[in-house]
């Protein structure tokens, strides 16, 4: 325990510390030294690139996958062209980046999965450099073409290939590059000498340099992207601003700080966008660095870079002091969340600022709550009454609380069990005299490091930090044990972290069977077995994914068996189909009730399948058919017609052609149609539609001939418009012929005919016509129509032959309150009489008010 | 603009809220300068999910309609359409593509669909060889919107649930009925209960229960909001929708027509407000567009009254409003006067609201006074109540006659058909005879269409079971009290909706009572129950009130809404409710879309 802080080094404020991870497993004869290296973030995998020892043409290059902790998951000779560079992808994916812009993808144990190229225009002028970043959007790649050309993929799983506008000047590589993210947008940040230049998609913004005085280097740098802010690099005195250009940059984890060295030695630090500057340090040493990295924890104070040079690490901050390491060996530096990771041929340590939190418990002589809640526990196990007085003291202060919370934080940070477990029993010494402490983050915490113990494991290898493993997510975690095929410890921790099924144990099922599908030697039934087995109490798994791995491993038997399973019928059709089961893939889509995907089917077995065949196998699904009508209605009229008519839908077919008539301009061809509609009817045994149909034939014709011989223009209109118009235009034989022959109910006939009459004034036909017989509409239609022609003379000739019941209807029309009165009294109803009463005024008809309230009161007596 | 969506007993809400986020994050991975091409059909149920200032923040700058030849010129970088999966669309947004494509422009295009994506479509645009030319295809999964705090409705985004589910037996709008529920249950807990009516309801059902199977294992661990889901095929209930609603929201939609919480007035009554001088210079000539919701306060008391009892209620408001302007004069102190202030934006906001809505009923007032509204009325009454529903009507004779809106003309045939078991096969060729001669042979298939659905049928058995099903249920009730309600029939003064009946006994005294009228009406009825996760079961308090959600498949009107929302607010009644359907209609609009070429008919 005292030796805790023996690897402490302070720099300002901050004390820096060097862990060793691993002592490494793999046995290197010439450690790292010509070896082209790729390590993943957040404790990830070793890819190695081995140059052949002599140089020749037989000898190939050697690729190696090793785990964090050096354990072999990969090794095998390099067939391929010449690579650049090597990365890894957010899924554990290794990519190889080649001369000629080819990438290739390999899976964490070197089997090769896919490839995809940068563009054509790379083939000629190969890639000079590559980098792989990591975005919200997933894995990029960002090259420079030997044409001085950067091209981007910002995301290698939906390659969008984006040619970044060309830098002016630019000749083979810039001096040094790169990939910044930055308001949803991924830009390039590159220095050619002296000049820094920002490319993103449409342009290249030069970053604006304006030489000032003598004490300047960079001088003032105004930024096109933000043209008012302006910063000022603060310049050594006695160097010219010629001899400073920029040899190395590096973008921290979060793309939010930036660092800057130049040849003279100087590091500027400060935000990504440029705007401001957080520190600069002259490190003294003028060779150009061989790799630089930000060491910068999330909320810490203080920026710092870890610069590596061929025997020397420094670490450089705020203050112009700097922490100086001999490297012993050929090392790589890897950027992390909270920290740098250095890998060397036999050693794997991090390097990290000391949080605060272990700080305040760990530094010499610190009186923080925690550090005495630790001394205090310490004291408690000696069975010394010390830890009484140390207890009194921090409660006295009441920061208790805050001695808990010190001590489990920091046991989080610390990566030996050992003192992990004795930070946290001091904490839960602690919490014995606290009365309402949350019990929630102790728990967490034990929880959490019980988890990332096991995954430090050497045999495991992954170096996580609780801080990066708080980033990343379990799920994130669980899918990477599952990339290294590590089981049955992805199910155990998803069971003790309790988490739910279908994002754990049978997510990590599932590809445990993907894997499985893959077993060759093993016959389709003992597989389709075993993962039954296994998967079958498991909730939520895709059985149709395991089918696609099967299928795509050529085990077509294998697919439909495991397919069986899926629960979900709508996740088999696309495989179905592939596996050219059209008809299995056509129920199932019915049974899914997803008609998108019914259409998808049908669709599929109209290209596939002859027309008899077809509409057979439509037959007998009615679900598919009924869409496919509804498809053929509005895309393929004719395809509709032989629908029906396989069919034998004769009322379908009939209105078919009733409906194709009304599309037709031509009368002729129209009046055919009408008549094989009316054919179809008779077959379907529709009686009335069948006649229905004939009528609007005769009507048709009818209206040509009165067309042709009179000059108007009737076709079209109903058989109502027809008669109308007829009457209107004094033409009364014809509209009694139609009215004959159509069988016309007289008292629409009449109502027509009066209207028609009113409606040129014809009060005298009028009359002559009320006189013709007795009205089967009753008189009252003439009133109202006569009102409405503002005729109240005309109207009250027909007032009287009203019968009673109207009469006083008929007297209201005509404004005649005194007859309306009248006729209520007469027959004596309370309603007609409450209704005459709502239109008079209590003022002009007083005399009248009074009369039908008399009349009223004795009406409700009886 | 969306708080009166979490004042109901469930927080709608969270429901909008889950909407504009998937609407964001698809904004958001088109970056730079955006135009929106919209599917004009879209606009109005989008604008209950965001307003233009949602989109405006994610640097939409330019919005177009979508049709034919070029896109307007806009100087933006993306391109994207928001459209319904429809396959003439697909070919109009072609036609842009192609045209844009031979200008050169560095536009990028994508493509949202909603409420889901179609690989129809898709299969479309790549025959017409543009589809390579989207950068992103989604979908925007938009089912169920909150059109208030107890109003959820599908719109028929996707699909005119009326025609194509009962006319062509599509049922893509069923099965996202199904999803949407599902949805819903992803935020509110599973529903514990479901109970049904109809052919289609069984089928959602299936369905749901399908889906449950499917996913088991990822429903989430959320305490269910609802106690029990009721799902209620239109078909079970062809009558309500037919009869002229009299409440107050059921009347402005059955005169103006609301369409997405939006109504519009011939402006001359609303001129005069204004100010008083001003008001004969210029006439306004646009109508005056008014949103309707719960968030108004006047309209959420009056919305769901019988129109007879809204007068009292306005002058009753009118009151208590001058009453409070009147306080300023016995304000004294300046303590007073501050409080006063203080208050006014609020008095005004109610006196402002308060002329509306009384201009508004005045309006209404004017054709519900009118003879022609009485007669209509009367003959809906007396079909309701079995009245000589087995005769020629003179009155719908007269109004053929007089060639009154076929639509009217339809609805009362098809009520008498309904209310007779269907009509005599003599009967029914002669209004079927009457109305092709008067409007027209082509409605012949109009006609087809309502005997399909079963709105028009001819008498088959001898034996009408309507009376039956109005005894049981007490679907007449002669003492409907229009002002202080005391029962659901006050909706249509006297008529209690068949649909809201089913509910109401549903949850007292239960279905078991009324088996032999279920019997009656088509479709099976049924009850299923869904598995609950352990320790998600509702341990219900003392006296708290159940709450059901009711589906109407087919569509609802809005007086069945404020029928269920009456049940709500009983105080004995035990149940709450929140309403959701495939689209919100009435008679009217309800006809026209089972109409054959509608657009014929104005």
């Amino acid at each position: 325990m005292a030796f805790i802080t023996a690897n402490w080094n302070p720099l300002g404020e901050a004390f820096y510390r060097k862990i060793e991870l691993y002592e490494m497993g793999w046995s290197l004869r010439d450690g790292l030294k010509e070896c082209l290296v790729a390590a993943a973030p957040y404790g990830g995998p070793i890819a190695l690139l081995r140059q052949p020892q002599r140089p020749s043409s037989s000898a190939r290059p050697q690729l190696e996958i090793y785990s964090s902790s050096g354990a072999n998951m990969a090794s095998f000779p390099w067939k391929s062209g010449p690579v650049r560079q090597l990365g890894w992808t957010v899924c554990d994916d290794l990519l190889c980046i080649q001369e000629d812009g080819t990438v290739l993808i390999y899976d964490l144990f070197g089997a090769f999965k896919r490839h995809f190229s940068m563009g054509n225009e790379v083939v000629q002028n190969q890639v000079l450099e590559a980098k792989v970043f990591h975005s919200p959007y997933g894995t990029g790649v960002a090259i420079v073409t030997g044409a001085s050309r950067f091209t981007l993929a910002t995301n290698i799983d939906d390659l969008k290939l984006r040619r970044l506008p060309e830098v002016p000047g630019l000749q083979g590589a810039p001096s040094c590059w790169v990939v910044l993210t930055q308001d949803r947008q991924t830009k390039v940040l590159l220095a050619n000498g002296v000049d820094l230049y920002i490319l993103d998609n449409t342009s290249c913004t030069p970053v604006v340099r304006q030489t000032q005085t003598t004490y300047s280097l960079l001088c003032l740098i105004i930024l096109a992207l933000s043209p008012l802010t302006v910063c000022v690099f603060q310049t050594p005195p006695g160097l010219s601003p010629q001899a400073c250009s920029i040899v190395n940059m590096a973008v921290s984890f979060s793309y939010k700080y930036l660092a800057l060295f130049t040849d003279s030695g100087h590091l500027w630090m400060g935000s990504a966008n440029l705007k401001d500057k957080l520190s600069e340090v002259d490190t003294k040493v003028r060779t150009p660095p061989k790799q630089m990295v930000w060491c910068r924890r999330p909320k810490s104070q203080q920026p710092s870079v870890v610069i590596m040079w061929d025997r020397l690490l420094l670490v450089a901050g705020e203050c112009t002091d700097t922490i100086q390491y001999t490297l012993d060996e050929e090392s790589v530096c890897v950027a992390e969340l909270d920290g740098v990771r250095i890998i060397g041929g036999s050693r794997h340590e991090l390097l990290q600022e000391v949080p605060s939190a272990c700080q305040d418990i760990f530094k010499i002589a610190s009186m923080a709550p925690g550090a005495l809640l630790l001394e205090a526990h310490k004291e408690y196990e000696k069975s010394s009454q010390k830890a009484d007085e140390y207890l009194r003291e921090i409660k006295e202060q009441s920061v208790l609380g805050e001695a808990v919370r010190q001590c489990v934080e920091a046991a989080g940070y610390e990566h030996e069990p050992e003192t992990q477990k004795t930070l946290l029993r001091a904490a839960s010494f602690g919490k014995c005299f606290l009365s309402n402490y949350p019990p929630e983050p102790f728990v967490s915490m034990c929880r959490d490091l019980k988890v990332l113990n096991s995954v430090r494991e050497y045999t495991v290898g992954i170096p996580l930090t609780h801080t990066q493993y708080k980033q990343m997510t379990v799920q994130v975690l669980i899918d990477r044990l599952v990339y290294r095929k590590l089981y049955p410890l992805a199910i155990e921790i998803c069971r003790y972290l309790k988490t739910p099924e279908y994002q754990g144990v049978s997510r990590v099922l599932k590809h445990w069977a993907c894997c499985k599908v893959q077993q060759k030697e093993e016959p389709d039934e003992s597989i389709a077995h075993a993962v039954s087995v296994k998967l079958g109490e498991a909730a939520g798994i895709s059985y149709s994914e395991i089918a696609a791995r099967a299928y795509e491993c050529g085990r077509t038997e294998l697919a439909i068996k495991l397919l069986e399973f899926e629960p979900r019928s709508g996740e088999q059709v696309p495989l179905l189909l592939k596996m050219k089961r059209s008809q299995l893939a056509l129920s199932k889509a019915i049974e899914s009730g997803d008609t998108d995907l019914v259409y998808t089917v049908v669709t599929y077995l109209k290209n596939e399948m002859n027309r008899g065949d077809f509409f057979m196998t439509l037959r007998n699904q009615p679900v598919a058919l009924s869409l496919y009508r509804q498809f053929c209605k509005h895309q393929e009229q004719d395809t509709l017609k032989d629908l029906f008519n396989q069919d034998d839908d004769h009322q379908e077919l009939g209105n078919f052609y009733v409906k194709a008539s009304y599309k037709e301009k031509k009368l002729e061809a129209r009046l055919s149609l009408l008549q094989s509609a009316v054919d179809e009817y008779n077959k379907a045994k529709n009686e009335f539609a069948a006649k229905a149909t004939e009528e609007e034939m005769k009507l048709l014709r009818f209206q040509r001939r009165l067309d042709e011989e009179k000059g108007e223009a009737l076709l079209g209109l109903s058989l109502q418009e027809t008669l109308h118009a007829l009457l209107t235009s004094n033409f009364h034989k014809q509209a009694e012929q139609l009215y004959r022959d159509f069988r016309v109910p007289d008292k629409r006939y009449w109502w027509l005919k009066l209207t028609a009459l009113a409606e040129k004034d014809d009060w005298e036909e009028m009359e002559k016509f009320a006189k013709s017989k007795k009205s089967p509409i009753g008189y009252l239609p003439f009133v109202e129509v006569c009102v409405k022609q503002h005729n109240k003379y005309e109207a009250k000739k027909y007032v009287s032959k009203v019968t009673p019941e109207q009469k006083v209807k008929a007297h209201l029309a005509i404004g005649d309150l005194e007859g309306a009165a009248e006729a209520a009294i007469e027959r004596r109803s309370e309603g007609e009489i409450s209704t005459v009463l709502s239109r008079c005024s209590p003022t002009t008809d007083r005399a009248l008010l009074e009369r039908l309230n008399r009349a009223r009161s004795t009406a409700a007596k009886k | 603009m969306s708080a009166h969506l979490s004042y109901g007993r469930v927080n709608l809400n969270i429901l909008r809220e889950a909407a504009r986020k998937e609407l964001r994050e698809f904004l958001d991975k088109c970056g730079g300068s955006k135009a929106i091409v919209w599917d004009e059909y879209l606009t109005g149920p989008f604008g209950l999910i965001a307003q233009y200032s949602l989109l405006k923040e994610h640097e939409v700058e330019k919005m177009f309609t979508l049709k034919g030849g070029r896109l307007p010129a806009a100087d933006v970088k993306n391109i994207i359409f928001f459209v319904r999966p429809r396959l003439e669309l697909m070919d109009i947004i072609a036609e842009n593509v192609i045209s844009e494509d031979k200008m050169h422009s560095p536009r990028d295009f994508h493509m949202l669909f909603v409420p889901r994506r179609s690989m129809l479509c898709e299969q479309r645009l790549k025959e017409q060889g543009v589809l390579g030319s989207f950068i992103n295809i989604d979908e925007y999964i938009l089912d169920l919107i909150p059109y208030d705090g107890d109003l959820l409705s599908m719109e028929d985004m996707h699909i005119d649930t009326t025609h194509e589910c009962y006319l062509e037996s599509d049922q893509t709008s069923l099965y996202h009925t199904a999803k949407g529920l599902m949805t819903l249950q992803a935020l509110y807990g599973t529903i514990p209960q479901i109970f049904g009516k109809g052919e289609c309801a069984r089928h959602v059902a299936n369905m749901m229960l399908r889906m449950k199977r499917e996913f088991a294992g990822s429903q989430t661990q959320i305490l269910p909001v609802f106690d029990s889901l009721l799902l209620l095929d239109r078909n079970v209930d062809l009558l309500t929708p037919l009869a002229t609603q009299l409440t107050y929201e059921g009347l402005i939609d059955e005169v103006y027509g609301i369409t997405n919480g939006y109504v519009k007035l011939p402006p001359e009554k609303f001129s005069a407000q204004k100010k008083q001088g001003e008001a004969g210079k210029d006439l306004p000539t646009e109508p005056k567009k008014m949103q309707l919701n719960s968030a108004e306060e006047l309209y959420a008391e009056i919305r769901d009254k019988n129109f007879n009892g809204v007068g009292a209620a306005l002058s009753k408001k009118a009151k208590i409003i001058s009453a409070a302007f009147e306080e300023r004069h016995s304000a004294k102190t300046v303590g007073e006067i501050k409080q006063f202030v203080s208050q006014l934006p609020h008095m005004q906001a109610a006196r402002s609201s308060l002329a509306n809505h009384t201009s508004i009923a005045e309006l209404i007032k004017d054709i519900t006074t009118s003879e022609a509204f009485f007669d209509n009325l009367t003959v809906e009454q007396e079909f309701m109540t079995g009245v000589d529903t087995d005769k020629v009507n003179t009155y719908i004779e007269d109004c053929i006659a007089q060639k009154d809106p076929l639509i009217k003309i339809l609805r009362l045939v098809c009520m008498q058909s309904v209310c007779n078991n269907g009509l005599k096969q003599k009967l029914l060729d002669y209004y079927k005879r009457e109305i092709l001669q008067t409007y027209g042979y082509e409605h012949m298939l109009t006609l087809n269409n309502l005997e399909k659905t079963g709105l028009l049928k001819p008498q088959t058995s001898t034996r009408n079971n309507y009376p039956t099903i109005r005894k049981t249920l007490k679907l007449w009730m002669e003492d409907a009290n229009e002002q202080n309600p005391n029962d659901i029939s006050y909706v249509y003064s006297g008529y209690a909706p068949l649909s809201i009946r089913l509910t109401q006994v549903l949850a007292r005294p239960g279905w078991r009572s009324i088996e032999e009228v279920l019997k009656m009406l088509p479709g099976p009825h049924f009850e299923e129950r869904q598995q609950l996760p352990a320790g998600l079961h509702k341990k219900r308090q003392q006296g708290e009130n159940r709450t059901t959600l009711v589906f109407f498949l087919g569509g609802v009107t809005y007086a069945e809404i404020a029928a269920l929302r009456f049940l709500s607010q009983m105080e004995d009644g035990g149940t709450e409710y929140i309403i959701a359907t495939t689209k919100l209609i009435n008679g009217t609009s309800w006809i026209k879309s089972l109409m054959d070429r509608p657009e014929a008919q104005s």
